[in-house]
């Protein structure tokens, strides 16, 4: 998995991605300035691309993040709560300022996504059995349960459907104007690179930092900050996505181990490519009509997620 | 030289380790004994500063521990508790630099490089550098993880049974390593070692723990005789010599 050829695979996606939709764009077609043909371009295609490139990198690293920090291969956003407690947010957001502002609901949802994985990461300290798989098992649970408390208020206060716009990651509604936070995941992209080291230190539990003189417990904080931020951008703009933090960093692992400066670029790349694939095939299998990307990854992923899972007690 | 003082580490009402007064001679290996549950391990984790003492002090060349920086407390005293943790896939080239850390937070500048090199050269792991520590024995993982230690180049090291889970022909192998490092690179080392005869054969000085306290502290030789052990152990141990080494044969005592 060379960088060069993950990158020239990310360009030609992006490219067909560009020129799939219903109506039909021809590149020809933009030489023509103010033409409907540009217009659809620009409003709809560019920014379903940059949102889905930025969801894609973004998730990848958190999971990576998390997976570093908690020491455990299957822990990511799906399998820690996260996205629930960040469910959670949304919902008080919307229960609090009727009519929430984007801001104020990224701020409320941020917020929860961070008390969440924050009390994962304690019941994660107190669990004498660190067994690989017990471990995600717990955070799915403890995600379980923050969903139930989400759909039982957004039941009594008739929000239902209102939050299941959350629960399904979708990239046809992305259009200008609608997308922009998920900007957020570059500068999460440049701080996880410039902290590479830290993080990959870390990994290696609290004893061994503690003995290269790295503040453990700040290092981890900040890495949970930044995990909470991008799930909380993608939940917001495009919905769950579950699975990516999941499966791209156990792939790249796989070949390339764990040292976060080395892995970063490609586990970003991957998480781009991934998705970009997810999202055409969406787009193509049942033509004109679309399969949202939470279903096309939960397919794949799930898949793909078995196989890690069988292919590590080949291993073990 | 290291200086414990006064110190003590209470688990709820029980205390774990009851007023320590230790000195660690620069230059030696210091061997820590005990039955289980004596301590050992909770002494070298407050002496490292991994976990805080209840009460007393620990100097390391006349600065208290508590007063030194996280980052120049890394460049003088190195720590290596059990390492059954190892499942992050890094190589030992990647381990062995992280050595560096304290001097250079991950940038490695030409004389790192250059340390890190001569660090797995001297521990004889040049060949398989690029080996992922996930792939590798109990014993070559543990030569890699004290490899790190020398990059780390600090005066004092410190190992928490480093000899588990190896067998035989490594154990001697990582004792004789360590051996190396007092005599050729005038490190202290100081060990908790479950097998009281690699205690006797390799160390200069023995401090044995039991309940919580320091029992026996003196040269080798002076804590390998039957009656310390006796008041270490509740074993009557009979000493061979052999080799000129003193030998426990506790095996049908």
């Amino acid at each position: 998995m060379k960088k060069r050829y993950l990158f020239i695979a990310l360009l030609l996606l992006s490219f067909l991605s560009l020129f799939v939709g219903v109506s039909s764009i021809k590149p020809m077609d933009l030489l023509d300035f103010g033409s409907e043909e540009t217009e659809i371009f620009l409003i709809s295609r560019v920014p379903r691309l940059v949102a889905i490139l930025l969801a894609g990198a973004g998730m990848s690293i958190a999971g990576l993040i998390m997976q570093q920090l908690s020491r455990n291969k299957f822990v990511s956003p799906t399998t820690a709560g996260t996205l629930d407690a960040t469910r959670l947010g949304i919902l008080v957001s919307m229960l609090l300022f009727t009519n929430a502002s984007t801001i104020e609901k990224m701020v409320v949802a941020f917020a929860f996504a961070l008390a969440g994985t924050l009390l994962f990461m304690q019941i994660l300290d107190r669990i004498k059995f660190k067994d690989a798989i017990f471990i995600p098992l717990v955070g799915l649970m403890f995600g379980n349960i923050l969903s139930s408390i989400t759909t039982f208020f957004a039941y009594k206060s008739n929000v239902i459907q209102n939050m299941s716009a959350w629960l399904q990651g979708d990239f046809s509604m992305i259009m200008k104007g609608r997308y922009e936070l998920l900007y957020i995941s570059i500068p999460v992209l440049i701080i996880t690179y410039l902290y590479a080291n830290r993080f990959t230190v870390a990994g290696m539990g609290e004893d061994f930092s503690k003995n290269l003189g790295l503040a453990y417990k700040r290092i981890v904080n900040i890495g949970l900050i930044l995990v909470a931020l991008v799930t909380t951008t993608v939940i917001l703009t495009v919905g769950m996505i579950p699975f990516l933090g999941l499966i791209i960093p156990n792939i790249v692992s796989i070949f390339h181990g764990d040292h976060l400066k080395k892995t970063l670029p490609h586990t970003a790349l991957l998480g781009a490519i991934f998705l970009l694939v997810c999202d055409i095939l969406g787009r193509i299998l049942i033509y004109p009509y679309e399969i949202s990307i939470s279903l096309m990854v939960g397919v794949i992923g799930s898949g793909i997620f078995l196989y890690l899972l069988f292919r590590r007690k080949a291993y073990a | 030289m290291i200086q414990v003082r006064e110190l003590s580490k209470f688990y709820g009402k029980k205390a774990v380790v009851e007023k320590v007064n230790v000195n660690i001679h620069r230059g030696k290996i210091t061997s820590f004994i005990g039955p289980n549950g004596a301590g050992k391990s909770t002494l070298l984790s407050m002496v490292s500063r991994l976990i805080d003492a209840d009460t007393g002090e620990v100097l390391v060349d006349e600065n208290h521990v508590h007063k030194m920086k996280s980052n120049e407390f890394s460049k003088r005293v190195s720590i290596l508790k059990q390492s059954n943790f190892m499942n992050v896939r890094l190589t030992i080239r990647e381990l062995v630099s992280f050595g560096r850390f304290p001097y250079s937070r991950g940038k490695l500048n030409s004389e790192d490089l250059r340390i890190v090199e001569q660090a797995m050269e001297y521990m004889g792991l040049m060949d398989m550098q690029h080996d992922y520590m996930d792939e590798l024995s109990g014993g070559q993982r543990q030569r890699a993880f004290i490899a790190m230690v020398i990059a780390q180049d600090t005066d004092y090291i410190l190992l928490d049974e480093p000899l588990n889970n190896l067998d035989m022909k490594h154990s001697v192998q990582i004792m004789k390593i360590l051996r190396r490092l007092v005599d050729d690179l005038g490190k202290t080392v100081v060990i908790v070692l479950h097998d009281i005869n690699f205690a006797s054969v390799y160390s200069d000085r023995i401090v044995a723990l039991k309940d919580g306290r320091v029992v026996k502290d003196g040269l080798t030789e002076e804590i390998i005789n039957s009656d310390a052990l006796k008041e270490i152990y509740d074993m009557d141990i009979p000493i061979k010599r052999m080799n000129n080494c003193n030998i426990c044969v506790y095996f049908n005592s």
